[in-house]
């Protein structure tokens, strides 16, 4: 039956992966106990540890704390850098005054804004926004940015020849074209914020994933815990940038991805 | 059918019709990082109301610069359109430029593009349109795809739908067919005569091929190469359907071949 084979052969498709990662989790176990020591926690290690998370009540808590944090910069900077950046790739002037601050503001890596970050804002979940909001902010803008330039002239033209407004020009010719890029912008930035919270959450907060990994290894050498909590932030991250992926598939934006 | 009627007709364009659109020793000169182009050269030409007129040049002449003068998307550097008499000088809605080729919104349905300038209209009004030109350019079926799941012919006669849905008194085509395959081009050129003939639109329509502007157009503007000036202004007074082995399509045919100055033996 052909709906037979078509399940079979997804079946196939998913077993790859899921057999390569048994390969890998036998080697690890073999590795691990061919060289005992220090060097890294077996499976069974790490496994345990998660267990222990969860028994204590941490793992849900501290993957919320995350959550949150990278939820609060990523909308803040989202609200207030793709607005900016439409605005500023709509109007030439404004990115010939703006482009150069941008260039030197943008290379700079979220990690160095730490010292500012809890000088303004002390150590607590508000540090940890906002160097999340700054990991994402400059992307996201020069992202907007890109995506104006990227709109045909035909497009314009053909809204401007219709009688439209600037206001209808912007909502219904600018925004529509701008949507695909803008998917793959944010689907990038909140990797990023999702890189950042660990980093910032290992020093500005006591809570959180990054939190239980320097945690785990300041008290006592806990590294079932470290690779239990980078797992989990491997596990998040994939699941939210399969979020982020399946905004590609709405009808009215697949247009963006298409080769032709 | 009286034989007055009949003489009716084969008539192509009537005599002394309105004018529409006016263009008045029209140059068109840009300037790009301290060079001085020369696009249009005093160009003047008169097209009448429901009038068909090609503009036929080599390609990168200047006529697509001038179609968009037309349209009100350029300013003249000297010189004045006018259509119905009144200077153009912003695009209107009243005449719609139709573009080479994606120029259809990918992100809207076929309905949502053929209703794109009606938003304006009751919805009942706005829907009634829309079944009527779906229907006028054959797309009946397609109103809920998008564009990237149609053919290059297909998005072409949406585009001419869109842009006939608002209702406009000229339509301005830039190469519309030039990227459609050859037997696509000759259906879509008898589509868009059957849609002329039924809507009586003053059509300017450029193109860089000589049997299309003569197998379209009631008269053909000849231009030369850029700076771009009117050669010669060629009437085609064969009625429609042309019969392209006809003595007269061949002999106009060839009267222009000659006229851009090229033998048509290959």
């Amino acid at each position: 039956m052909p709906g037979q084979t078509a399940a079979l052969a997804r079946l196939r498709l998913l077993l790859r992966p899921v057999a390569f990662i048994a390969v890998l989790l036998l080697l690890w176990s073999v590795a691990v106990r061919r060289a005992p020591g220090h060097l890294l926690p077996g499976p069974w290690g790490v496994v345990g540890g998660i267990v222990d998370l969860i028994r204590h009540g941490l793992l849900l808590k501290y993957v919320v704390a995350s959550l949150f944090r990278v939820t609060w910069g990523f909308i803040l900077a989202v609200v207030l850098a793709i607005p900016l950046g439409l605005a500023i790739g709509w109007y030439r002037r404004a990115e010939l005054a703006l482009n150069p601050i941008l260039q030197i503001l943008r290379p700079i890596s979220p990690l160095a804004w730490i010292p500012i970050a809890i000088l303004w804002f002390g150590v607590g979940d508000l540090a940890a926004v906002f160097l999340i909001f700054i990991g994402c902010f400059f992307p996201l803008m020069l992202t907007a940015i890109n995506a104006v330039h990227s709109v045909p002239a035909v497009y314009i033209n053909a809204g401007r020849n219709f009688g439209l407004s600037s206001a209808a020009l912007v909502r219904r010719i600018l925004y529509p074209a701008v949507v695909p890029h803008l998917i793959v912008g944010l689907r990038i930035t909140l990797g990023i914020a999702w890189l950042v919270v660990v980093a910032a959450e290992m020093i500005a907060v006591s809570s959180g994933l990054g939190f239980l990994i320097v945690d785990a290894r300041n008290a006592g050498n806990r590294y079932d815990l470290v690779v239990a909590g980078m797992l989990i932030i491997g596990l998040i991250g994939l699941l939210l940038d399969l979020g982020m992926q399946s905004l590609e598939n709405v009808r009215s934006f697949r247009w963006g991805y298409s080769e032709d | 059918m009286s034989r007055i009627q009949a003489i009716a007709q084969t008539m192509t364009a009537p005599v002394a019709i309105k004018t529409k659109l006016s263009v008045d020793r029209l140059s068109m000169v840009f300037e790009r990082d301290g060079t001085r182009t020369e696009v249009l050269n005093n160009i003047s030409l008169e097209v009448g109301d429901g009038e068909f007129v090609c503009l036929l040049g080599p390609s990168g002449c200047g006529k697509t610069t001038l179609l968009n003068a037309m349209a009100g998307f350029l300013s003249p550097t000297s010189g004045e359109i006018r259509v119905d008499g009144e200077p153009v000088r912003h695009p209107d809605p009243r005449r719609i430029f139709v573009f080479q080729e994606r120029g259809v919104f990918p992100w809207l349905t076929v309905e949502g593009n053929i209703g794109f300038g009606l938003s304006r209209l009751p919805r009942a009004e706005r829907e009634q349109r829309i079944a009527h030109y779906v229907k006028m350019v054959g797309l009946q079926g397609f109103e809920k795809t998008y564009p990237q799941e149609l053919s290059g012919g297909m998005k072409q006669r949406l585009e001419v739908a869109r842009a006939l849905a608002v209702n406009p008194d000229m339509l301005l085509l830039d190469e519309p067919f030039g990227a459609l395959d050859s037997i696509t081009r000759l259906v879509m050129r008898g589509e868009l005569l059957r849609i002329w003939e039924a809507e009586r639109k003053t059509i300017v329509f450029v193109t860089h091929d000589i049997d299309e502007a003569v197998q379209l157009a009631d008269r053909v503007v000849v231009m030369s190469a850029r700076p771009a000036a009117i050669q010669r202004i060629v009437d085609i007074d064969i009625p429609h359907p042309r019969d392209i082995s006809d003595p007269r399509y061949l002999e106009l045919r060839d009267g222009i071949f000659r006229q851009i100055g090229l033998a048509h033996k290959i």
